[in-house]
């Protein structure tokens, strides 16, 4: 693997491979009466969040302490330089901390790439922008492979605001890379310009697609897109492409229900369907752990040389 | 970062090799020791065999299996992990993980046989022993394995041991199995000419 | 003063004469290929060109020269109307530490330029007489080349009403082009209003054509990179309307427009349209539009990053073919230092802008002459004589070989075609680094550039 984790679009499929088997190993120690591992002794992993997000954040929190690493949780929000100022200076202080890795979440599209150039450590990307979030898909193809076997040949859907997705963009490289069948299904307005060149289907109908599904997931949409025009009326994107009981009554019977959280209950997903057994809203938290631990592990758990 | 697979350092180090055992010799062995744990354990109770990946593995299923043979008792086989427990990580690029499977019934009370292929500095079995204490508190923790090829850097000793064998360390030693290498043996591997050359030597299995 | 200019394989360093200064002074370029043409003697005298002699005829002794004239081996140079560039972001008054009229003409000399026209966009804003007085003023004081001030078309760029245009033409700085570039004239009747008040003196509104509602929060080409790096796309119709719309305009009221740094390929078609038509309509294209495509974003450098942004392959195409076609008028720079705080940051915090003035010429060499769309002669026309017609400076028949004929102003500069260099940001003689062509290979070097009769750089150093 790279030195950093900056996106999926340049993960290899050996090395996305590596991490979900390692994730797997990981899943194993949770099991043990003592989780926690010496591995990362004396590593230093700060968590340098310019955007909320506790979710994500705890994640790597426990990954890292799982580990044994030493985690700095650096919240860069509200500082009064500017937002590009504090980027480069916050490098140079973690590079005097003598952070091993950066975790970063940022609301720039790029971000932990230029982190990347200005710091020695390792550059994890927590979510940059509209750009990728790369953990979330690795413990997403992590999710569907523990609960279906397998990754290659799966029919995956992935509904909703595509445009401003990093989840999606990270998914659709990382599941063409694992030999998935991608479809995204979006109101037009809701798809980049330039997605003909991406690895998926393309489709506004989802009434169509679902029932030659395996795994539906399921985007989070942002009430303020509303006034943009990128779509009428709240309700009408729901009636359109939200995922209602009737919706999930016409998938396969094993297909799976994904939301990378947090959810919009009722617009793009209805509750009983979110709680249902096709859920994985709640493993998905577990496994989000497994992926991260293994991520870290496999960033920092050597001597940094390629072997 | 490393590949995943499992590879087999002696044999792509140039040198010179020797067979210093052959796959009889092995079934053999494997057979005394067997017969040693039997004893030493009253018959193998309470005993739980972890082998070691990846060799180590094999190695204790065949020991259970040699003790169903002779005594017709099943001892629980496992295998324990100890790669994120060791202290030489930084030493070289990332260690993949194997597969660690804690057999029903746990540790807590049992007798635990690790099993591995080769005992040299003992950091391996150092790691191992904190990785055991993670899934429980065995009362008794013993070790096999099938060549001790000398060059202790800990206080750790074999309780069963296959084949001492004299090394120097700028050799190396191959075990070979037929379930992971298609067939049994083991070699020492000389480094060609160059005194120096190869003077890292084994520092793969400890 | 004597100086070699380093002549392509030819002995370097002065051929003789003697050191004289001052204003009367006297060049022979000696074995000078004017226009990339025959090597010829120029001699420069009083600040005109004073006469072409047969090559290799002049010597420190011939007849007919003046005290103290110089010698200068320019064999294998190529000799050039000094360059004009349409389109200079000098920063001064307001951001000096990214660039001074100092420092930016002084890159300006170095990159071949005799002439620069100034962006408005200054703080304060150059919309009044002022302010482009005053920048003017300090072109004068630097000495390196003409600055020619443009004038904002609306008060503090602010795109709701006209700024004072006729005192800015009346000034001494002679305003004569207005733009409020940075920003688009969105609403058509200002534009329109501003097309028709310059008529009386004479002067063209150059649009920055970019619709404002189509590239809120844009930051890159909208296409298949920016779908693949999640940045928001600025589309290329955000620009084309603006010029089809304004088109329309300069020919409703018969007004001159000129389109800066046109980076599409419909925007070509819609400028070849509107010249078709019989409108004023005349457009600029940036070097860096001529080589640079938007697939360099996925560093997320935002040494990449400009408005309008790099553009596709195919864009990048019809420029280079609608420059050599004559329907894009003129290169201009866009030259827009930017301090490195500026830079060194996550893409969307950095402001938009390249520098330009020390490569135009070198970019221009690799993208339009090696491959045969210009030859020199063509090089001279988009790049000094177009530009300077377009921008209303005075010049003599501004067509050919004439302008840098017997009589003409000795404005001019030599280029050496025969280097590649790597271009370092630490060695531009710009206060700011952020060119995007660091590390990057380019050809050609100027070893000197005389403004009417005055070398301002020699041996390719600013004298």
């Amino acid at each position: 693997m790279k030195r950093h984790l900056l996106s999926t679009e340049d993960l290899g499929r050996d090395d996305a491979l590596l991490v979900l088997d390692t994730a797997e190993r990981m899943a194993r120690v949770a099991e043990a009466s003592v989780r926690k591992l010496p591995t990362l002794r004396g590593r230093t992993v700060v968590n340098l969040f310019f955007e909320d997000s506790t979710r994500t954040r705890t994640s790597f929190e426990v990954a890292a302490k799982r580990l044994s690493a030493d985690v700095i949780n650096f919240s860069a929000r509200g500082s009064s330089v500017s937002k590009g100022e504090s980027l480069k200076d916050t490098a140079q202080t973690l590079e005097a901390m003598g952070a091993d890795a950066v975790v970063c979440r940022h609301s720039a599209s790029g971000a932990p790439h230029r982190l990347a150039t200005w710091v020695r450590g390792s550059v994890v990307n927590a979510g940059d922008g509209t750009h990728e979030h790369p953990t979330q898909a690795l413990l997403d193809a992590f999710t569907m492979r523990r609960r279906l076997g397998r990754v290659d040949g799966l029919a995956v859907t992935i509904v909703g605001d595509v445009l401003h997705s990093r989840v999606a963009r990270s998914n659709v490289w990382l599941l063409a890379t694992l030999g998935a069948s991608v479809t995204v299904v979006a109101p037009p307005t809701l798809l980049p310009i330039g997605v003909s060149s991406w690895p998926v289907e393309v489709s506004y109908d989802l009434d169509a697609v679902l029932p030659k599904t395996d795994v539906v997931m399921m985007l989070r949409v942002q009430r303020e897109r509303m006034s943009a025009a990128f779509f009428p009326t709240e309700r009408e994107y729901s009636r359109r492409y939200g995922l209602d009981v009737d919706r999930a009554a016409t998938l396969p019977e094993h297909a799976l229900v994904m939301h990378p959280g947090p959810m919009v209950r009722g617009m793009e997903i209805a509750s009983r369907v979110a709680d249902s057994d096709r859920s994985t809203v709640v493993e998905q938290v577990a496994n989000g752990v497994s992926v991260r631990m293994a991520v870290l592990y496999l960033l920092l758990g050597g001597s940094g040389e390629v072997s | 970062m490393a590949s995943a697979a499992a590879s087999d350092p002696v044999s792509r180090r140039p040198g010179i090799a020797r067979t210093v055992l052959s796959a009889d010799d092995i079934t053999r062995i494997v057979s005394r020791m067997a017969h040693q744990i039997l004893e030493k354990t009253s018959g193998g109770a309470g005993v739980v065999l972890l082998g070691v990946p990846t060799r180590g593995v094999p190695l204790a299923h065949r020991l259970a299996q040699r003790v169903q043979a002779v005594e017709g008792v099943d001892l629980p086989v496992g295998s324990l992990d100890p790669t994120m427990y060791r202290d030489d990580l930084r030493l070289r690029g990332v260690r993949p993980l194997e597969v660690t499977e804690i057999p029903d019934g746990g540790v807590d009370g049992r007798v635990v046989i690790l099993v591995d292929d080769v005992l040299y500095s003992g950091r391996t079995v150092r790691a191992a022993l904190d990785a055991l204490a993670a899934y429980g508190r065995p009362r008794t923790v013993q070790l096999a394995v099938l060549v001790d090829r000398g060059h202790r850097e800990l206080p750790i000793r074999a309780d069963y041991v296959g084949k001492n064998m004299p090394t120097s360390r700028r050799e190396s030693v191959a075990v070979r199995l037929r379930e992971i290498d298609g067939a049994d043996g083991v070699l020492i591997v000389s480094p060609e000419a160059s005194p120096t050359g190869a003077a890292a030597g084994p520092g793969d299995r400890s | 003063m004597t100086a070699g200019a380093g002549g392509a394989g030819g002995p370097v360093g002065p051929v003789g004469g003697t050191a004289a200064g001052g204003s009367g002074q006297s060049w022979v370029l000696s074995r000078v290929r004017p226009l990339g043409g025959d090597p010829v003697d120029v001699l420069l005298t009083d600040g005109v060109v004073a006469a072409w002699r047969p090559a290799g005829s002049t010597g420190p002794d011939s007849e007919g020269l003046p005290a103290g004239t110089t010698i200068l081996a320019a064999e294998g140079l190529i000799m050039l109307p000094g360059l004009v560039d349409l389109h200079t972001h000098l920063r001064e008054p307001g951001r000096e530490d990214a660039e001074t009229v100092e420092s930016g003409t002084r890159a300006a000399a170095l990159g071949g330029y005799t002439t620069v026209f100034a962006m408005a966009n200054t703080n304060p804003v150059a919309d009044t007489a002022g302010v482009v007085e005053q920048v003017w003023r300090l072109g004068l004081d630097a000495g390196h080349c003409d600055v020619r001030p443009v004038g904002a078309v609306t008060v503090g760029l602010a795109g709701e009403r006209l700024a004072e245009l006729g005192a800015m033409a009346t000034s001494a700085a002679e305003v004569r082009v207005f733009s409020d570039d940075g920003h688009c004239v969105s609403d058509a009747l200002l534009m329109r209003r501003a097309l028709e008040y310059v008529k009386a003196f004479d002067g063209v509104i150059a649009q920055h054509a970019e619709e404002p509602r189509l590239t809120a929060g844009a930051q890159m080409n909208e296409g298949v990179v920016a779908a693949r790096l999640g940045l928001p796309g600025w589309p290329a119709v955000a620009e084309e309307a603006i010029i089809a719309r304004d088109a329309l305009l300069a020919g409703h009221v018969d007004s001159r427009l000129h389109v800066c740094h046109v980076s599409t390929a419909g925007s070509v078609e819609l400028i070849r349209w509107a010249k078709a038509k019989g409108w004023q309509v005349t457009a600029e294209v940036t070097p860096h539009h001529l080589l640079l495509t938007d697939d360099l974003i996925s560093s997320y450098d935002p040494v990449y990053k400009v408005n309008p942004p790099l553009r596709t392959a195919a864009d990048v195409a019809a420029l280079r073919a609608g420059l050599a076609d004559g329907t894009i008028d003129c290169v201009a720079t866009d030259h827009a230092p930017h301090a490195l705080e500026d830079k060194e940051t996550e893409w969307a915090a950095a402001r938009p802008g390249m520098l330009g003035l020390e490569t135009a010429l070198s970019v221009v060499m690799e993208t339009m002459v090696i491959p045969g769309h210009l030859d020199w002669v063509g090089v001279a026309d988009r790049m000094a004589l177009a530009p300077a017609r377009i921008g209303g400076l005075p010049r003599p028949a501004a067509e050919g070989w004439s302008s840098i004929a017997v009589g003409a102003p000795a404005t001019v500069t030599l280029l050496d075609p025969s280097p590649w260099r790597v271009v370092e940001a630490d060695t531009l003689a710009s206060r700011s680094r952020n060119t995007p062509y660091a590390g990057r290979s380019l050809p050609g070097a100027i070893r000197a550039t005389f403004l009417r009769g005055r070398p301002t750089v020699l041996d390719g150093k600013v004298v």
